[in-house]
Order: C-alpha cells, then sequence, then structure tokens
C-alpha cells in the first residue's frame, strides 16, 4: 500500500518535518562569503546618486546642473521631466478594492514639484559614487518654498492646505465597518471605557539598505537587475510596467537580501531612475542607498491616532468595541500595494481575539508631506493589538477580574470554528483557549504577580503584560491584491525535477531573507517525495528560473510556497514511481520513496535508487516502452482558495521594571506562545518570533520617525533614530500550540511578523501595570522615557 | 577634480599589500573595492550599526570611521581573515547551529566583536555578553540566538582551556 496518509508521511522515520536543520546559507554567511548586491561588480559599472529635495513641499522654480555634467567622471545628469519622457508616464497607488480611495499621479522624480523632503530630484551617474555624491552637490536647484501639510490631526481642516489640488482634499481613504448594534450596546453597557492612542512613525532600517544593479543589452533587449527584493516577479512587472520594457525581457535576480521586513516590496523612484539610466547608457548602473537617504526615502509606517471605547458587563463580558483610526500617510500613496493597507487592517484585527459581535471601526487616511508610508512587518497589528489589549485590560481593571481571567472569559473557543470575528472576517482553526493556559504556565504567572507584589513594597515598580492576537497571514486571492488591480501574485508555484544523477532540482517562487525558506522548502520537497535532505537544491530568486510566484510576503513563503512545493513534490513521487512500476513490473501502489530508493512499500527492500530513475529517464529511455515518456519534473500552484488570510493567533506575556524616577522602562522577559500551525523547522519559527519580537519592541520603545512642523525630519541617522540593540533586549521563550490549517494538506501558516505584532501590545499593558499605583497611563508609542515620566505627571 | 592620493602599504589578513588610494577613501571601502574582501558590510557609515567592523593592529575598529591612509602599516584582519585562520571556527559553528543570523549582514561584524570577547577568556554573564555586543546591530534575530551562541562558544573554551 502506497497510499499513506497524509500525517504517516510527516511522522515517518525519514520526515524532516518538525526538525531544526540549520540552513546551509548561514554557513556562508559566516565566512563572510555572502553576496549581496553591493558586492556584486561589473565591467564598465557605474554608480547613482541623487539630488532629494530639502524642503517638504516646494516648487522647482528651475534646475542648472551644468557644473555636475562638467565635472570628469559624471556620465550622465537626468532631471525628474528628463526621466518622465523615459516613463510609461506617473504612477497612482489605488487599488481598486480600496472603494472611494484617492491618490494623485506620482512621478519617479519629482517634476515641477517636491511633495516631501527627501524626494529624489536630478539623478547622476559617474565612475563611483563618491564623483557622483560630488557632483550632486553642483546641481543648483531654485526652490519656492510651498506650506507644508505635516499634521494628520488638522490635515482635512478647512484652511490647511490641500496638497494635490486635484484631489479636492487630503483624504485618502475612508472606510467603516459596522457590524451588530454597536449603538444598542453602549447604551445597554454596564460601563463604557474609553481611551485615546498615539502610534509614532518608523520605519524598516533593514541593515543592507536598499540596493540595485541593472545592466540593459540594446543586442537582446534584455534587462537584467540584480536588487535586494523579496517580491522577484512584482518587482519584475513593476520595472516593465513604468518603463515600457516587455515583462519577459527584464529578468529580476535577488542575491543575498540583508534584511527586508516589508521595505523591499515597494517601488521607489530612485531605483526606476537607475534603471532607465542603465538603458539609456547601455551600461550597468549600481544604486545603493546610503543610511540618511534610507530614512528619507524608503517607506515609512504606523502614523496613527486612535480612540476608542469599549462596552463591557458588570459580570465582565464585552459587550461591544470601537475604534476610529486616523492615519497620516505621506504626499503619496505607495504602488502597487497603496499605503491604506495599514489602517485597512487596524480595522480588521482589532479586537480579533474576542467573541463579542458589535464592533464599529473607522479609518480616516490622509495625505501628509511626508515619507510616502506602507506595508512593513505585521501590518497594522501592532497598532489594533495595542489598542484591544489595553482595552481588555482596562476593562479587566473595571470588573474586578484578573487580567487573565477575563481574557479565559472573552476568548473566541477553541471548539467554536469556524467562525466569524466581529470585523466580520472567517477565521479557523485558531487556538485562543490553548494559548492562554500554555502562557500562563510558561510565565508561572501566579508566582511572577506574588514577586511583583513583593517588590512594590521595596519601592521596585514592575509590571505583566498579557496581550491575545490574531494575526493575518498568508492572504488569498479574494483579499486585497488579486482582485485590486496590482501585478501581485498571491498564488505561489513550486517547479520540481529529477536530475540525471539522482539529485532534485526545487525551484520555488517565494525568495530568501535569511529567515530560512530554501530550508524549509527543502525540508518539505525532501519528506514529500522521500530523499535527503541533502538530494535537494532549492532555487529561489531568479526570475528567469523559477516558477511565477508572489515572493515572500505577508507570513505567506512557508504556507502557500510550501504548500506548492508538497503538492509538486508529490507529483514528482507519484511519476517516478509509476516509471519505476514499469521498469520493475510492478503495481505503483506497491512502492515507496525512502532515502533516495524505490523500496518495496511492504518490507522496504529496495528496488531500485532514484539515481537509476534519473539515469534512465534521461539517458537510457529507450529501455522504456515506445508509448511511455517520462518527464521526472512536475510544477503546482497553490493559493488560498476559502479565506482572504490564513489567520493564526497566539499570545504574549511580558515582564518589565519602570524606573519612576528616570522613566526607563527595562524588558525583564518575554514569553510567547504561537499557533502558526504546523511547524517545519522548530528553530527557525522560534527565530522568526523572537525578530519579530523585537522589531515590534523596537517601535514600541524607542523608534520613531521625528518631524517638525515644517516636515523636516529630525533624526535621520542611527545615532539619534534609535533602534533595539542586545543591552536592552530580554531573552524571549517560545513555545507552540499547533492546530494545522485545514486550508492546505501541509497545515502550515505564517509565522514571520506575528512577533513584531504583538509585542508592543503586550509591553504597553506591563509597563501600564507597573504603573498601575501611581494612576498614571501611557497610550503614546514609542515609550520613551519623557512619555512616562509625563504620565507620572514629574515633566 | 584632483583626487588627492596616497600609496599605503598595510597587511590584510596575513598578505602585504600596496595601493594608491583616494586619502577619503575609508577602510572598508578600501578592501571591498580594492581587496575584493567584501564579508565586511557597511550599514549605516557613521560608526553606529558595526557591520563594517574590522580588526586593526589586534583592536576592533569601525572599519568606516578609519581612513585607509590610517591604516597604513597597520594589520588589519577581516572576516575572511578569521575564517582562513580557524580562530572563530568554534564561534562560526555555533551560530549556524543555532540560527544567531538570518540575512547575515550584521554577521561579520558581530563575529569579529564576539570574538574579541572570546579572547578575554573569561566568565560571562548573558546580560555581560548583551552588553559587550550593544555596539552591532541585528535587525532579524532580536539577539537571543546570538547571545546563546557566543556563551556556548565561551563556555567551551572555558571548558577546554588549561
Amino acid at each position: 500500500m502506497s497510499h499513506t496518509t497524509l500525517s504517516n508521511v510527516f511522522d515517518r522515520p525519514n520526515s524532516y518535518i518538525g526538525r531544526s536543520l540549520s540552513r546551509p546559507g548561514a554557513r556562508r554567511a559566516v565566512a563572510g562569503r555572502g553576496v549581496y548586491t553591493d558586492d556584486i561588480d561589473f565591467p564598465r559599472m557605474v554608480h547613482a546618486a541623487f539630488v532629494r529635495s530639502p524642503y517638504a513641499h516646494a516648487k522647482i522654480l528651475h534646475i542648472d546642473t551644468a557644473a555636475a555634467k562638467a565635472m570628469p567622471g559624471v556620465v550622465l545628469v537626468m532631471n525628474g521631466a528628463e526621466l518622465a519622457e523615459r516613463c510609461t508616464g506617473p504612477w497612482i497607488g489605488t487599488l481598486a478594492c480600496f472603494e472611494g480611495m484617492k491618490s494623485a499621479p506620482q512621478f519617479a522624480m519629482a517634476v515641477d514639484r517636491a511633495c516631501w523632503q527627501g524626494e529624489p530630484v536630478v539623478m547622476v551617474v559617474a565612475a563611483s559614487r563618491a564623483v557622483a555624491e560630488d557632483a550632486c552637490e553642483r546641481v543648483v536647484i531654485d526652490w519656492e518654498e510651498l506650506p507644508a501639510t505635516t499634521a494628520a490631526e488638522t490635515a482635512l481642516d478647512e484652511n490647511t492646505p490641500v496638497i494635490h489640488p486635484d484631489l479636492g482634499d487630503n483624504l485618502a481613504f475612508k472606510k467603516v465597518i459596522d457590524k451588530g448594534d454597536v449603538d444598542a450596546a453602549f447604551e445597554a453597557a454596564d460601563i463604557v471605557l474609553e481611551e485615546s492612542f498615539s502610534f509614532g512613525r518608523h520605519t524598516a532600517v533593514s541593515l543592507e539598505t536598499r540596493a540595485l544593479i541593472s545592466e540593459y543589452d540594446p543586442g537582446t533587449e534584455r534587462l537584467t537587475i540584480h536588487t535586494s527584493s523579496q517580491v522577484p516577479h512584482m518587482i519584475q512587472a513593476v520595472f516593465a510596467r513604468t518603463l515600457g520594457v516587455p515583462e519577459h525581457n527584464v529578468r529580476i535576480i535577488a542575491p543575498d537580501v540583508g534584511g527586508s521586513f516589508g521595505l523591499k516590496i515597494h517601488t521607489f523612484g530612485d531605483e526606476i531612475a537607475a534603471v532607465a539610466a542603465s538603458i539609456k547608457l547601455a551600461r550597468p548602473v549600481k544604486f545603493i542607498a546610503d543610511r540618511m537617504e534610507s530614512f528619507f526615502s524608503d517607506i515609512h509606517a504606523r502614523e496613527h491616532l486612535i480612540s476608542a471605547r469599549m462596552a463591557v458587563s458588570r459580570e465582565g463580558d464585552i459587550q461591544a468595541l470601537e475604534i476610529d483610526d486616523l492615519a497620516g500617510v505621506g504626499a503619496y500613496s505607495a504602488y502597487p500595494r497603496t499605503s491604506v493597507f495599514e489602517a485597512n487592517q487596524v480595522l480588521n484585527i482589532t479586537g480579533g481575539p474576542y467573541k463579542h459581535k458589535n464592533y464599529r471601526a473607522t479609518a480616516t487616511v490622509v495625505y501628509l508631506n511626508k515619507v510616502p508610508t506602507s506595508q512593513y512587518r505585521a501590518v497594522g497589528h501592532p497598532i489594533g493589538i495595542s489598542v484591544a489589549e489595553h482595552m481588555v485590560d482596562r476593562a479587566a481593571e473595571a470588573t474586578g477580574l484578573d487580567p487573565v481571567e477575563f481574557r479565559r472569559r472573552n476568548v473566541m473557543p477553541d471548539d467554536g470554528y469556524p467562525a466569524v470575528i466581529a470585523a466580520g472576517l472567517p477565521v479557523k482553526d485558531l487556538s485562543h483557549e490553548a494559548c492562554l493556559e500554555k502562557l500562563v504556565a510558561m510565565m508561572e504567572y501566579d508566582e511572577l504577580k506574588r514577586e511583583q507584589a513583593a517588590l512594590r513594597e521595596q519601592g521596585v515598580h514592575r509590571g505583566i503584560g498579557i496581550a491575545g492576537f490574531i494575526k493575518g497571514t498568508a492572504p488569498g486571492p479574494l483579499g486585497y491584491y488579486g482582485v485590486g488591480g496590482a501585478p501581485i501574485a498571491t498564488q505561489d508555484a513550486c517547479t520540481i525535477k529529477l536530475e540525471p544523477a539522482g539529485g532534485v532540482i526545487c525551484m520555488v517562487g517565494v525568495s530568501e531573507q535569511g529567515q530560512g525558506v530554501d530550508t524549509v522548502m527543502g525540508q518539505i520537497a525532501a519528506t514529500a517525495l522521500g530523499v535527503t535532505f541533502e538530494s535537494i537544491r532549492v532555487i529561489s530568486g531568479d526570475t528567469d528560473s523559477v516558477p511565477y510566484g508572489g515572493g515572500t510576503y505577508a507570513s505567506r513563503a512557508t504556507a502557500i510556497g510550501g504548500e506548492a512545493v508538497y503538492q509538486a513534490s508529490r507529483a514528482l513521487r507519484t511519476e517516478i514511481l509509476t516509471m519505476a512500476g514499469i521498469l520493475l513490473q510492478s503495481e505503483p501502489s506497491s512502492l515507496d520513496i525512502v532515502d533516495n530508493n524505490v523500496v518495496a512499500a511492504d518490507n522496504g527492500e529496495v528496488r531500485i535508487p532514484l539515481a537509476e530513475i534519473g539515469r534512465i529517464g534521461h539517458f537510457q529511455v529507450g529501455e522504456l516502452p515506445h508509448d511511455y515518456q517520462p518527464v521526472l519534473s512536475a510544477t503546482r500552484r497553490f493559493r488560498v482558495s476559502e479565506l482572504p488570510y490564513i489567520f493564526t493567533n497566539g499570545i504574549h506575556g511580558a515582564y518589565v521594571e519602570v524606573d519612576t524616577d528616570t522613566g526607563f522602562i527595562r524588558l525583564l522577559k518575554h514569553w510567547v506562545v504561537e499557533d502558526c500551525g504546523r511547524v517545519i523547522n522548530p528553530n527557525l519559527a522560534d527565530e522568526q518570533v523572537r525578530g519579530g519580537c523585537v522589531q515590534g519592541l523596537g517601535g514600541a520603545l524607542y523608534e520613531h520617525c521625528i518631524y517638525d512642523d515644517a516636515g523636516q525630519l529630525q533624526n535621520a541617522t542611527l545615532a539619534d533614530y534609535l533602534v533595539p540593540m542586545p543591552a536592552e533586549m530580554p531573552d524571549i521563550e517560545v513555545a507552540h500550540i499547533q492546530t494545522p490549517t485545514t486550508e492546505s494538506e501541509l497545515g502550515a501558516k505564517g509565522a514571520g511578523e506575528s512577533g513584531t505584532g504583538a509585542a508592543p501590545g503586550v509591553v504597553m499593558g506591563a509597563v501600564n501595570n507597573a504603573l498601575r499605583p501611581f494612576n498614571a497611563v501611557v497610550t503614546t508609542q514609542p515609550m520613551t522615557p519623557e512619555i512616562v515620566l509625563q504620565a507620572l505627571g514629574k515633566v | 577634480m584632483n583626487e588627492e592620493t596616497q600609496i599605503i602599504t598595510l597587511t590584510v589578513n596575513g598578505e602585504q599589500v600596496s595601493r594608491l588610494v583616494a586619502v577619503r577613501q575609508h577602510l572598508v571601502d578600501f578592501l571591498r573595492t580594492e581587496l575584493g574582501l567584501t564579508g565586511s558590510h557597511l550599514g549605516c557609515e557613521h560608526g553606529i550599526c558595526g557591520a563594517c567592523s574590522v580588526r586593526v593592529d589586534g583592536d576592533v575598529l569601525r572599519g568606516c570611521l578609519i581612513l585607509a591612509v590610517q591604516a597604513d602599516g597597520a594589520e588589519v584582519e577581516t572576516v575572511e581573515g578569521l575564517t582562513e585562520s580557524g580562530e572563530i571556527s568554534d564561534l562560526q559553528d555555533n551560530f549556524v547551529e543555532r540560527g544567531a543570523l538570518q540575512c547575515g549582514f550584521c554577521t561579520p561584524g558581530m563575529l569579529i566583536t564576539a570574538a574579541e570577547l572570546l579572547l578575554q577568556g573569561t566568565p560571562k554573564t548573558r546580560d555581560e555578553i548583551r552588553e559587550f555586543l550593544s555596539g552591532n546591530f541585528c535587525r532579524c534575530t532580536g539577539y537571543h540566538a546570538i547571545i546563546d551562541a557566543v556563551e556556548t562558544t565561551l563556555n567551551q573554551r572555558l571548558e577546554n582551556s588549561p
């Protein structure tokens, strides 16, 4: 019998599912042998640098590039209007699925007018980056400064300047979700709690900045772009469409990617310009953003002001939740994913773990003269989770219940799926109750509370936080991009083939940024096929090699790409067994593949090695019947079919100490229980969670793009924009509940972002728990010492 | 513009090299572009992130804050050199085994800084290891696994030392 059930495929002795294999790519990186885009050099390569707008909003009266052009080593100086002639036209960062959304046409470099400080205005291409920067200093631009709109609170006021007059106002998007009977629930409520929140802007700060080398061959009309990208096929479409090059002539290669976190899934004008320069010059052009221009040009995220109300019964049942979100995005909506996704996601997930039915959520998204915002790790989740969990803590306090007990009472039951959350989205295969109980045990919650109480007596103020979450992962085509009109695949694909010597090549549309995608895909393929991990070579990140896919975003690589690998591997296995059956004159169903051999399914006796199948299938096909031609290759695609997202769930715990004299917050310990479905590689999954948490902690405590009223970014260096460093970060304990998703056979859900989503909320909860005796409440992130001292009334 | 240049002679990973360099070129640009030693990375070029850490005459320095001409006559070691000499092979093994790196961009600098801690040869608490590495920014791992890998290596060395 070969029709092994799925569970025993994963449980077979030679299964790689659930094993913490280390990454072959890591071995290369520790030797300094990683190859990132900036490590690549080509003959005749030249380097791009940009003159950027010094103003948040200003008219370009005149550009004088004569002195720059005259400098030795300069090969090209191009302004926005000249670039526009080489483009198919400005883009508009809207998606049809966001009804009523509007955005102004955006050129790759400013034409006539700059709308944020840092917007590229003139490109200089020269023999070296240093010479290009020297020449940038010789470009003279006459500016007429225009009034800048920089505050979301007043962006829609009548006397506030409208950034794009053709749009009529500064409103990008408005959306309301209204489910159940919110007004009646509030009227009838025993207790109504209200709070307002502020979330500062921050940005991705991938250690490797945005990077690109573009080469154009006029002979073949081939455009080859090495770029640090998460989404090779999407960016292929973006470069092709914006520059009028046929898509199939564009090859995108993502070499080693030095961190991305959502930053590297967007369109950036400077990159379009560098590619245009390579076409004009027919020479390779390299553009590596420096750190300061990264702060001015990478997408920002998370500038939100939220007011929230919660209705609770005396017994401690949530009766209704209402939130009003005002989000300040940049001067344009980012293309092609938009800048409104974040607010939309806040509406989707806020209060998602709980079983209340009355929910009203309003998003108002306004344009500001600041860097455009868009998707950054855990889009919207840090905001929605912080808000909901704070309200839950307040409700627990108001009803006299312990925060754990209150959550026990209100989370959706583990036996209640499929279900629909209050926001109206379908969820299934979740485990809030199991995760909560596991967390309480891990934290030794009661003991922790005793310690906290004892230390209070000594004037040490520690706080315990709990924050549950749902996380939208692995979006399906019913959600946004598919129907929205963007060239972003929600399906993903794998082509797997048996090579003549018995090795296996596995090509995947999802891409690797160090999280271990290639390793996980190899583990899945090896297991599904019945071969050793070492006999598989996984190829990703090259549009010339891999089947068309969406790439890596929205925690989709394992959930979607992994299932495609699983299905393709099973299909190849079937073909191998069919061919083996012909050669061995056996029923394919009596055969199996174990450790690179076709074996007898009943007793494991080796019948023929895969190397023989490969050799015969490629070189000795004459040994096979005339009417049988082996392909020894399979391609399978997978998409989430029934859901807008495969939602995951989990819960965090945090233990912090607040110095009430200095306002400093010390993170003592962090716990996570995560349900990302079937875990393929436990160590890699844990490290995704840990790394995600610390990114969330950065946003919660330190990271802030600080603007003044004129729209000038005040802290565009790593000395001034604070990121989490080792000494401030806690150890993070991670555990899993595994509820496989029923959307796929593999059962994996996304794991890459939830840490970032929940960590800010749990730490805010812990800080407020520490501050309780002082009647001080912190609802502003980042929670700087100043914010804490303000809450304490000390500054 | 005439770029001001100077001839420098230095030892890099045990090999003597001599080059005419622009006086404004920093050491890591020199190592990367002139010598092809691309293991040292540039994350900020203003001395904060630590990705460019290299050893100069035995001290760990920010390679972006020292000019190539300042390294004239110096002994420079990079991650490539420490790899070839085998000095940090145990640390590298533990980084791989523990998953103490993801994108790998910070890793060479992290290893060079950790190697300095290991050379001190004295026991360290986790907090002390965290403090020691606090000039090296990692955006991927959240540091926990890095601390584990360094701690494991340190303990192994202390156990094996006479």
